[in-house]
């Protein structure tokens, strides 16, 4: 008995290739995060972006697993091989940038995972820094990789908690299949961090090198396929419970924005006293799971780009610029938590903004090197997927504009300078309803939504309680 | 003096001047042609208009900083040209290998030295540019005046590999032969060394190596890599290569890399393979790859059992290429039982006419073809082996497993 049991865990794990991998660690902290915050703030709202987010995921991740496959290079390697150093060099800048946002979220992650059974985060972070450190430099990291991927399981909560909280699953299946927008800066912030966090960019370097390391080759390509589609799609049918679980936990209550781990763990509030312990324990794992993987991802792609030498099997000496990027990603990550009444949550979000700000850029790249026959032969994309990718970055890089447009508009100092008076009130009043008419003609909102989303925004324009409910 | 060197980021761009110092142009790549030189730039391509213009090496009176002046008008217009490897197109941000520092690294700049000659200047290839000082130059190069970038990149310390030690990888055989490019530099490395690189390269270029080397390096190369690599490796070549290369393993590693391949590709390749190294290496594949038989070599020197030291010696010499790994002599009987394993040393300090049985150990420890992995390298470790005879079920020497496999065993855990 135990040894059928033994010899099925085996299989488990032979199958879990890089695809699996890639798709448990896209829910770091950042994920959980974002996903808690917009099921918290919008409830089931944004549900709709599910099905294209894990569209373009599926096409991005497969484009990153043929390349890898067909060519047997990283993502960095080729982007350098076919645009040179200075294109190389400067989407390195952006994506060490980003990257390094992220560490600092995922060891904010560690922190707010360990703050809920207070213990301080001057003593969470030095030390699984330096653990995530010793782990990755002394190689045994290897070796606990599937201790990690085991814990991912602790995801399946979200799913018991969603149905335990007993939603109003018809509300969720309209609202994962009806497209909502509005042109409010939270709301397409949040979009895009959406986006950001299921498809980070780092993400795609990371996969193409795993590809790459196991050795996969163009003829063993179905299979991986097969994984990297499957992972996509598990990705977010946890993301789609997690929403489901804070939309019915906390939005049903009032919106309110997730302001540290406690907030996010009232979605698992059906398995009572374990609730805490539950998002904790997975919130520190899929945090430390990460840490473990972006730095060395991060630092492994620039060093290939810039044929600098590199590998944890390398003496100090032997690869200079390797270890010191790698310790600094590491130590300055973990330092800047320690920064005095650091907000853990709004740093998580704001990095999972960048990621899918950076995101079109290093998709137009893979979509011009998939397509090169000289690098792909008969494995360059069809016009389907050509069409997905050109239609993703043409509506990423509009989010980020508009966003960017938004944002400039709010600066200005007219917009700011006007005292919340009546007047202003009823400006606000009158630019709502046309929101709604607007909005109506397509039937966006149901009244209920509309009626609660209306009083948000009211409170908004009003500018009190912003972040209370 | 400062004048004697150029790098590539400086020449592209370069202004290229008629007799009369009119502007015709600026570099846009430059090739050298192997065949002729290994070194010097042969070419200079200019582009100035809409085509691309081709400058011969013995067209240029003068090249610096300043510009490329002619002393010759007579210009072709550039056609692609297979003899020709082209530096920005075929070398800078490729992988080459490095035959002395013995790893793959990527080009960023390449130094040329100026050559003065009687009549005219030219440029041969010195060093191809890794590290930090080219990529500096690299990102300043068109922005910043190239006078300047050399006065600043002296703050950061040059890191470049001679172009003699240089290999190129280029995966279109018909091209490789063009190009003049031969594996000569990785054939002289160690083969460990060369495995490690080969690792490192995409499938395409581990092919393309593979396919141009000598057999028995490719064999000694193979030995030393990880099992999925090797199998990957020998399905991508052509069957007979890979059954020349087989054969040059010995033949357990043979067994080893064949049980690996799928069923069909191995049997293609042994039916490729020699009768005698053949019979050797299906009889080995007839184990289970985690027991003694899967383990066992059969390079080993089994003695009738009334041999004197003397006549050891004597038929140590016909072994001559296995010496290098021996440690141990087997003795046999007429019915080719095992009766006795006798460390080498001691023949050394025994008398010629002693019979090998009186200098053997008390117990001969000795294991079954199917004896399971585990148990195996415990009795290495037990009593502290080197070599491990390996018995069939009539009690016969069927092979030895010696101490360095089970360290890649261990190892591999």
């Amino acid at each position: 008995m135990l040894k059928r049991f033994r010899y099925q865990i085996a299989i488990f794990f032979a199958v879990m290739g890089p695809g699996l991998i890639t798709a448990n660690v896209d829910n770091d902290s950042g994920g959980i995060f974002t996903y808690s915050q917009a099921g918290a703030k919008y409830g089931y709202l944004p549900l709709w972006t599910l099905i294209p987010i894990t569209l373009l995921l599926i096409v991005t991740q497969e484009m990153c697993s043929r390349m890898g496959a067909v060519t047997g290079k990283g993502l960095s390697d080729l982007i350098r091989e076919e645009f040179g150093l200075r294109t190389t060099f400067f989407l390195m800048i952006a994506l060490v940038l980003t990257n390094f946002l992220n560490v600092i979220s995922e060891f904010a992650g560690i922190a707010s995972s360990l703050e809920l059974f207070h213990i301080s985060r001057y003593i969470s972070v030095p030390i699984c820094a330096v653990a995530v450190w010793l782990l990755v430099v002394r190689g045994n990291y290897r070796s606990v990789e599937k201790v990690f991927l085991a814990a991912c399981f602790l995801y399946v909560t979200y799913i018991f908690s969603a149905f335990l909280l007993k939603p109003d699953w018809k509300q969720a299946a309209i609202y994962s299949v009806k497209p909502i927008l509005m042109f409010d800066t939270d709301y397409i912030t949040m979009l895009i961090a959406m986006v950001g966090t299921s498809i980070a960019p780092w993400m795609q370097f990371y996969l193409q090198s795993a590809i790459v390391e196991k050795g996969i080759t163009a003829k063993e390509y179905v299979q991986s396929r097969i994984e990297v589609v499957v992972g996509c799609i598990l990705t977010d049918v946890v993301a789609f419970f997690i929403i489901v679980s804070c939309a019915t936990a906390i939005w049903a209550h009032g919106p309110k924005d997730i302001n540290d781990a406690a907030d996010a763990a009232v979605a698992l509030k059906p398995f009572g006293q374990y609730a805490y312990l539950l998002f904790s324990a997975g919130l520190f794992n899929a945090s430390f799971f990460a840490a473990c993987i972006l730095p060395l991802s991060t630092v492994f792609t620039v060093c290939e780009g810039l044929g600098f030498e590199s590998g944890v099997d390398k003496r100090f000496h032997e690869a200079p610029e390797f270890y010191w990027l790698y310790t600094l990603l590491v130590g300055l990550g973990a330092a800047v938590i320690l920064w005095p009444n650091f907000p853990l949550v709004k740093v998580i979000l704001a990095s999972q903004v960048l990621n899918g700000v950076l995101l079109p850029f290093v998709l137009i790249y893979m979509v011009l090197l998939i397509n090169k026959k000289g690098l792909m032969k008969e494995w360059t994309n069809s016009g389907a997927y050509n069409a997905v990718a050109w239609v993703s970055v043409a509506i990423m890089i509009g989010l980020t504009l508009t966003l960017a447009l938004i944002t400039v508009k709010q600066m200005m100092p007219q917009a700011r300078a006007i005292p919340p008076s009546t007047s202003a009130l009823v400006a606000q009043v009158q630019r709502l309803s046309n929101v709604k008419s607007y909005d109506s003609k397509r039937q966006a909102f149901k009244p209920n939504i509309h009626e609660s989303r209306l009083a948000h925004l009211v409170r908004q324009a009003i500018g009190i309680g912003k972040f209370a409910d | 003096m400062a004048d004697d060197f150029l790098f590539l980021t400086e020449l592209l761009g370069l202004k290229v001047y008629d007799l009369k110092g009119r502007r015709l142009g600026l570099v846009k790549d430059a090739a050298i042609v192997p065949l002729i030189h290994p070194a010097r730039v042969d070419r200079f391509l200019v582009g100035g208009g809409w085509a691309w213009l081709t400058v011969r090496h013995d067209q240029v009176r003068s090249l610096s900083l300043d510009g490329i002046y002619l002393k010759d008008e007579q210009l072709t217009p550039y056609h692609s040209d297979e003899y020709m490897l082209r530096l920005v197109r075929d070398l800078l941000d490729q992988q080459i290998i490095d035959g002395q520092g013995r790893k793959v690294v990527r080009v960023t700049d390449v130094t040329f030295k100026i050559q003065h000659e009687a009549d005219g200047e030219s440029l041969s290839i010195v060093d191809v540019d890794i590290g930090l000082r080219s990529v500096l130059r690299r990102l300043a190069q068109g922005v910043v005046p190239p006078r300047l970038i050399r006065k600043v990149q002296t703050l950061i310390a040059p890191h470049s590999i001679r172009w003699d030690h240089c290999s190129i990888i280029e995966a279109d055989p018909q091209r490789r032969l063009r190009l003049n490019i031969s594996n000569k530099i990785l054939e002289r490395m160690h083969p460990a060394d060369l495995a490690d690189i080969v690792e490192d390269l995409s499938p395409d270029d581990r092919e393309a190596i593979f396919e141009t080397m000598d057999s028995e390096v490719a064999a000694e190369t193979l030995s030393e890599m990880e099992p999925d690599v090797q199998a990957s490796i020998l399905e991508s070549l052509e069957t007979e290569k890979a059954a020349d290369i087989v054969e040059e393993m010995s033949p357990h590693e043979a067994a080893d890399v064949l049980a690996e391949l799928e069923e069909q590709t191995s049997e293609d390749i042994l039916e490729e393979m020699e009768v005698e190294p053949k019979a050797e290496v299906e009889e080995l594949l007839e184990y289970k790859e985690n027991s003694a038989g899967g383990l066992m070599n059969t390079e080993y020197v089994a003695l009738p059992e009334n041999t004197t030291v003397a006549g050891a010696m004597e038929a140590l010499q016909v072994h001559e290429e296995i010496l290098e790994s021996l440690n141990t002599l087997f003795l046999i009987d007429a019915g080719g039982q095992l009766k006795a394993a006798i460390p080498l040393a001691r023949l050394f300090t025994a008398a010629g006419a002693t019979p090998l049985l009186g200098l053997a150990p008390e117990t001969l420890i000795q294991v079954d073809v199917d004896e399971r992995q585990d148990r195996i390298t415990e009795l290495f470790d037990k009593y502290n082996l080197l070599t491990l005879p390996v018995i069939d079920a009539e009690g016969k020497l069927a092979g030895v497993i010696t101490a360095d496999e089970i360290i890649s065993l261990l190892r591999e855990k």
